[in-house]
């Protein structure tokens, strides 16, 4: 397999705020790729990087192994509506078909006709004017039609209804069987569209936090119950991703592969192992990192946020120290 | 359809492994294409090409080059053989484990069972 986007130690700073901060992942070409994490995590940001439509602050972004931000031959090769796309003020529908083919050389007149029909674009209304939903429909219709090489879409569905949606993910998994492509797409609808992606990767405060194919993300984390007493007991040393009581029961999630020795551990602990969805998984990772930087509230005893990293540990000890 | 413990491709093939078993697919048949499983189950291709895989290397299905996917013969015997290997610990444990958590024991237990097989 060749790798269509190749990003190594990526920062992206503005001002003093910190969007993007060594970020680091490759994608394979002809895989769809979803780009997951929190509001504020950096998805878009690294989404108009690799489109080329901002400039890094550090680090090395290579598509189709050129420079996105300097190099025409990317921009040639890729489809990326942005949210905030300006459009001028007399374009309807009909003059955005009208000009999709000078834009993208593989661009499909007829896919973008039936799409705008099957989303119930309308006609008459001018692009600048519609609604979220119908906005997002539009950058639906180019992203499918222009069959770029690489197609990217930033939460292609807001103010979509369920049946357009589910349009979206039939026409996109339809079209990309027959025209495999690369697709990279950021998404907060995981338990909607994880079964689109091939290969998952999660951004949280700016940061890598997990870089793998849907399968292993899955298998990359386990939830544990039982009683507070015992699952304490089990999570001592293990990396606890997030934690959640009821009276003296207690679920966590934890970071790693429920294998043999855990089984082993947990049934001699006296907690129950489950499996846990991406969506989880992904839930887990955001808090975790939130909790971990955030001060440990002593008296919060239903909803404590364990350590991630021994670093992490040594911190709130620190902290709890300090207060002390 | 998918729930969330174990690999998307492991349940689509556990599915289609079962079509094989209650006889939806013969020996013989041509099954759908990965594309096809993929659009049916709206999953990623590569996911239902990984389905597919397994089912081949476990001889359940074969490849005809350029004409698709069939049921290999003897797939249902094999399958079937495969699934009485872990109908003790898959149903039968469990099933000791609540009545004995229930309270019913090994006779009452064993007293139902008959009653059902019989009915």
């Amino acid at each position: 397999m060749t790798t269509a986007i190749e990003i190594t130690g990526l920062s992206r700073r503005y001002g003093s705020t910190t969007a993007l901060d060594d970020v680091a992942f490759d994608v394979e070409e002809g895989t769809i790729c979803g780009l997951l994490g929190r509001n504020g995590a950096g998805k878009t940001t690294t989404l108009s990087v690799v489109a080329g439509q901002e400039r890094p602050s550090g680090g090395l972004v290579r598509v189709f192994g050129h420079d996105p931000a300097d190099d025409s031959r990317v921009a040639a090769r890729t489809s990326f509506v942005k949210d905030d796309q300006r459009w001028p003020d007399d374009f309807r529908m009909r003059e955005v078909l009208a000009v999709g083919p000078a834009f993208h050389r593989g661009w499909d007149a007829e896919l973008a006709r039936s799409l705008a029909a099957d989303l119930r674009v309308p006609e008459k209304t001018p692009v600048k004017k519609m609604s979220r939903g119908q906005a997002s429909a539009v950058a639906i219709v180019i992203g499918l039609a222009s069959r770029a090489p690489l197609t990217i879409f930033d939460e292609p569905y807001l103010g979509l209804d369920a049946t357009a949606r589910q349009l979206f993910y039939d026409r996109l998994l339809a079209d990309y069987s027959e025209h495999p492509r690369t697709i990279l797409l950021s998404t907060h609808l995981i338990d909607e569209m994880e079964s689109l992606l091939e290969h998952v990767v999660v951004l949280d405060q700016g940061r890598v936090r997990l870089d793998c194919d849907v399968d292993d993300a899955r298998a990359s984390a386990y939830a544990v119950a039982g009683t507070t007493r015992a699952v304490t007991a089990f999570l001592d040393g293990r990396a606890v991703l997030s934690t959640h009581g009821i009276g003296g029961l207690t679920t966590a999630t934890v970071e790693g592969a429920a294998d043999e020795r855990v089984r082993a551990d947990a049934a001699a602990a006296g907690v129950e192992l489950s499996p846990v969805g991406l969506q989880q998984v992904v839930a887990a990772l955001g808090s975790a990192s939130a909790a971990s930087s955030a001060v440990h509230h002593a008296d919060d005893g239903d909803d404590f946020a364990g350590p991630t990293t021994p670093a992490d540990a040594d911190r709130r000890t620190a902290q709890e120290g300090a207060r002390s | 359809m998918f729930d969330d413990g174990t690999p998307i491709f492991q349940q689509l093939a556990d599915r289609i492994a079962g079509d094989v078993l209650s006889g939806t697919y013969a020996e013989g048949d041509q099954v759908a294409s990965t594309n096809e499983f993929a659009a049916f189950y709206r999953i990623n291709p590569a996911t239902a090409g990984k389905a597919v895989n397994l089912l081949v290397d476990r001889g359940v299905l074969y490849k005809r080059r350029g004409i698709g996917m069939f049921v290999a013969e003897g797939a249902r015997e094999r399958l079937a053989e495969q699934r009485r290997a872990s109908f003790a610990a898959e149903y039968v444990r469990p099933l000791v484990l609540e009545a004995a958590a229930l309270g019913i024991d090994a006779a009452h237990l064993r007293r139902m069972i008959d009653q059902e097989t019989t009915s």
